[in-house]
């Protein structure tokens, strides 16, 4: 069985007013505070369209390598419903903003992340539309409440084809395309919010058959979700036809507590939407340094050349030159871009210490990360601050403690009691011991504590050095440097 | 060419549109004749036209905040409304059926 995953993706535009009306774009507000007479449809209006909702569509279209058209046009999507006053949706039909693009994303082969394989995507267009209100259903009066102050938002629609075969595709997909959202600052993009939703299309067929039905599956509300509706809805059919059965080509919804898909109720007849033009609105014209005209004036205009040159970089080409200019491996690179602030607190550290970022890397992904999301904080939320990170790395590299010691100090540090590093390190006496005298005697004293691993390792078994080191390790509680105890241990073993 | 049951059935469907008897569907089927005076001009090799502003510039607005904010004078136009929320039907009313539609014509 070939499974097909294609996807439907809105984003909402970051901007401070709706796509065709200045009324506001904010997530939480006192109910139908954010209307405009336009957005609640009232008779005699008219759309007037926002430029930063277009410079965010060009933005968005030229980071995924798609045509962006010179020429494009509005259409009216009809359909009823509660919280679509005008019973139309403005958006792009025939031809949208930006067509033909790509979207290159990593998978871990196996959950390893260490084994990273680059995929791709096929953009096949992005346009601009109109989000809807929202509805609050009271099944014990059998009404529904109407908020409208989302009516009219500024939305990017990114359909992506069916290149991807399974949830984890499809949620890496999202992923980057979620950064890039952010980076661009088109789109926060954050999906408990609404800012970021996704519909799937899924299908099955044998290798060399035609592509099988698809259904769509709506009501995704986090990339978890999104892996897991897939994949069951790819299970479905594939149990549903080899038991016999046929696919429907209907809408189905995700239920996060079922962990399943259910056939939606209101959306079993196919829809005709009878798209038309949009009267109201001539076709909508961008330029390019080339075809800017000489006389037009600059807030009416929307120069794609002039937003390519200042696209910032893309999470892929960040991630390229963390890697090229730290020495850390790529699947470090992925983590530090995943998780909002790492990158930042991990290149403050290495600014502050003498730490080569090679190693500093370590602390940041093992220690810090684990740390913060083991108490389930954002980096932002961090009790160490990159500069207390610092300072303990670099009692480190002056060798003033072992790196045991220094994991000690670090879970005292997360207490955010206010303490130094080096404090802790005075409190805890946890500071190396300088003293070469003192640590030739208590290697001694181990050696001569054990003489069956002594014997073997003159037989010729080095790994049970490790142990003996382990040993003195154990009667300094951490305070020997183990180069240095390895060193003399192997100097008094071959006396 | 009439207008066919099914037809008729289908944009009462998606218009919500009712054509309650026959003089009613009578004059759909004048409309649609009088629309189909379009076909007998020649197109060919013409680029469709869908707005006499296709020519115009379509302007740009500055992203301010310039309106909202006037939920009361909103409210007034509503029938029904709980607290700040307008109220609607909990879903779409699905129109009856074709064999449902003489008893529901004759209840309303």
């Amino acid at each position: 069985w070939v499974p097909v995953v294609g996807l439907e993706i809105h984003a909402q535009i970051s901007s401070n007013s709706k796509l065709f009306s200045g009324s506001q774009v904010q997530f939480v507000a006192p109910p139908n505070s954010l209307v405009s007479f336009f957005d609640a449809s009232l008779p005699g209006t008219l759309p007037v369209l926002n430029r930063r909702c277009v410079e965010a569509a060009v933005m968005t279209g030229l980071a995924l390598n798609c045509s962006v058209n010179k020429k494009s046009l509005f259409d009216r999507k009809h359909y009823f419903y509660a919280d679509l006053p005008a019973g139309y949706q403005i958006t792009q039909q025939r031809v949208p903003i930006a067509v033909n693009g790509s979207l290159s994303y990593s998978v871990c082969i196996d959950n390893k992340m260490s084994q990273m394989v680059t995929k791709t995507v096929r953009i096949k267009q992005i346009q601009l539309e109109q989000d809807s209100g929202k509805s609050l259903h009271d099944d014990t009066r059998s009404q529904t409440l109407v908020d409208l102050n989302r009516a009219g938002v500024g939305l990017m629609e990114v359909v992506m084809e069916p290149d991807m075969c399974c949830g984890e595709e499809a949620a890496a997909a999202v992923r980057e395309l979620q950064l890039i959202l952010q980076t661009l600052g088109s789109s926060q993009a954050v999906m408990a919010e609404g800012q970021l939703r996704v519909d799937a299309n899924v299908s099955v067929h044998h290798p060399g058959e035609p592509y099988g039905v698809r259904t769509e599956v709506k009501n995704i509300n986090s990339l978890r979700f999104l892996a897991k509706a897939v994949d069951y809805e790819i299970q479905r059919q594939i149990e549903e036809l080899e038991n016999g059965g046929t696919i429907l080509n209907e809408t189905r919804a995700f239920d996060s507590k079922l962990g399943c898909t259910v056939p939606m109720r209101d959306k079993e007849a196919k829809q005709d939407y009878r798209f038309m033009p949009e009267p109201n609105l001539p076709p909508l014209i961008l330029y390019d340094t080339k075809s800017l005209p000489a006389n037009m004036n600059h807030q009416q205009v929307v120069n794609i050349d002039w937003i390519h040159e200042r696209l910032p970089d893309l999470p892929s080409v960040k991630r390229a030159k963390l890697v090229e200019q730290y020495g850390i491996l790529p699947e470090h690179s992925f983590t530090l871009l995943n998780e909002d602030g790492l990158t930042e607190f991990f290149e403050n550290v290495v600014t502050q210490t003498q730490m080569k970022p090679k190693k500093v890397i370590g602390w940041i992904l093992k220690d810090l990360l684990s740390y913060l999301k083991q108490h389930s904080l954002t980096v932002k939320e961090s009790p160490v601050s990159s500069f207390l990170l610092a300072d303990l790395l670099n009692l480190i590299e002056k060798k003033e403690i072992s790196s045991t010691a220094a994991k000690q100090v670090l879970s005292e540090l997360w207490k955010g009691e206010g303490k130094t590093p080096l404090d802790i390190v005075k409190e805890k006496k946890l500071e190396l011991i300088q003293d070469q005298k003192e640590l030739e005697e208590i290697c001694q004293a181990v050696i001569d504590g054990q003489e069956n691993e002594v014997m073997a390792i003159k037989a010729g078994n080095r790994k049970v050095l490790n142990k003996l080191i382990g040993l003195v390790q154990r009667e300094t509680q951490g305070r020997a440097n183990p180069v240095l105890v390895k060193q003399l241990l192997e100097k008094k073993l071959s006396e | 060419q009439t207008v066919t049951v099914e037809v008729l059935d289908h944009l009462e469907h998606l218009a919500l549109v009712d054509f309650r008897d026959s003089e009613g569907v009578e004059r759909l089927q004048k409309a649609i004749q009088f629309a189909d005076q379009l076909h007998e001009v020649n197109t060919d090799g013409i680029e469709p036209m869908d707005s006499v502003l296709e020519d115009r510039c379509l302007y740009l607005r500055d992203d301010d905040v310039t309106e909202g904010n006037c939920m009361k004078e909103l409210m007034k136009n509503a029938r029904e409304k709980v607290e700040e929320y307008f109220v609607a039907p909990p879903g779409n009313i699905p129109l009856p059926k074709l064999e449902e539609q003489d008893a529901f014509l004759q209840s309303s």
